[in-house]
């Protein structure tokens, strides 16, 4: 077992691995986005109180899903990269920031659309708007942590205390809601009991969201592959590569 | 205890001394957490008497009477336990109706009235289509799904 994990986490393992996985799952996301956005523009029902205009949840949600699971993954990255020392996770931790700041500006700004015709503004500082606000804040400053530092290994190390401690605010994403009187709504679809929306409405936004989960591990791949040669220029299997890419 | 072991525990603390010292913080501005207070809290003298603040309530059914020779309206909101009665003179959002929830921002006057600068709608997490909403309102009570 622990044999396995050594030969997943090798960079040159795991760049054949992201290599030969990332233009199969764009495509797969591809065929989801278009089956999930035919669903969700075409053929679910209008909302019985927010009429058309609720058909913006079909990327707002996903998008704020992925805000928070890109976290998850740059912090536990970061989490195992500290403790085991791994390469292969400071690569991984390094190329999900960007793309969870994306995703997490995708939410914000979808949400701003969205808050307008509804709650009559764009922005209000309400607990869950001001906490995922910060969760934008935490991936900017993750990136501007690596690109001052110079020395890759140290600027990893940092990056990941950061994540690490910043990992404390998605659980007060999720819950506050809860917690707190908001302006935002409970959640529909993560809460205790049946979605409240009506199926119709639910398959296009399950489909929606895995679509955006596999964009998200196909760019994810995609980043990871390019940190890899980076971190790893002077390896020889990254020569080979380069040898081989040359001679074509 | 080895140096990954040690590592390990390390992280562990870190997490564990940001959620406390956070749970503190949060804790300690709960008031300014809050986004709105309820009209439960506005009769339990909670609200601040002496500043802006924003209120929280559903809108009660018969309660909207609008001034035909301007934009001024008045309304009622409840929490199901009290009542606090709000005037406004603007343009109310689209999804203000009675029944709605809403958020108003603005100051409570001497004799219980809140005078709202802004009206904000709230909506809730459910979503249906028009029929499903109609035929629930038709069901007898009790017989929600």
């Amino acid at each position: 077992m622990i044999k396995t994990l050594h030969k997943y986490a090798s960079p040159m393992h795991f760049h054949a691995v992201a290599r030969a996985w990332s233009a199969p799952l764009l495509w797969l996301a591809a065929a989801l986005f278009l089956a999930g956005l035919v669903g969700g523009l075409v053929l679910a029902p209008a909302d019985y109180q927010q009429g058309e205009s609720f058909r913006i949840i079909y990327v707002h949600v996903p998008s704020a899903w992925l805000s928070m699971f890109a976290y998850l993954v740059m912090a536990g990255a970061g989490a195992t990269s500290l403790i085991w020392r791994v390469k292969l996770m400071d690569a991984i931790a390094r190329a999900a920031a960007p793309l969870g700041a994306s995703f997490t500006a995708l939410a914000l700004a979808t949400g701003s659309l969205w808050g307008k015709p509804m709650w009559g503004t764009w922005w209000v500082w309400d607990a869950r708007l001001t906490s995922e606000l910060l969760l934008l804040l935490l991936y900017l400053g993750y990136m501007a942590l690596q690109s001052a530092i110079d020395d890759r290994r140290a600027a990893a190390r940092a990056g990941a205390v950061l994540a690490v401690v910043g990992v404390v605010n998605i659980p007060i994403i999720h819950y506050s809601v809860e917690w707190w009187s908001t302006l935002h709504q409970p959640a529909t679809i993560t809460r205790l009991g049946a979605p409240a929306m009506a199926t119709s409405m639910l398959i296009p936004l399950l489909l929606m969201a895995l679509a955006f989960q596999l964009l998200f591990f196909a760019l994810l791949f995609i980043r990871v592959r390019s940190e890899l040669l980076e971190f790893e220029q002077r390896a020889s299997w990254v020569r080979e590569i380069l040898r081989q890419a040359r001679s074509r | 205890m080895t140096p990954r072991r040690r590592r390990m525990v390390t992280i562990g603390l870190l997490i564990a001394g940001m959620a406390l010292a956070t749970g503190l913080i949060l804790q300690a501005f709960e008031q300014n957490v809050m986004y709105f207070y309820s009209p439960a809290d506005i009769a339990a003298g909670k609200a601040p008497p002496d500043r802006d603040f924003r209120i929280g309530g559903m809108v009660v059914d018969g309660s909207v009477k609008r001034d035909p020779e301007s934009l001024a309206v008045t309304f009622v909101l409840t929490d199901y336990q009290h009542e606090t009665t709000v005037q406004y003179t603007g343009i109310l959002p689209d999804l203000f109706r009675e029944g709605q929830g809403i958020v108003a921002h603005g100051r409570l006057d001497t004799s219980g009235r809140f005078t709202a600068r802004e009206v904000l709608a709230k909506h809730d997490e459910n979503y249906m289509p028009p029929e499903v909403a109609d035929s629930l309102k038709k069901a007898p009570p009790g017989a929600t799904p």
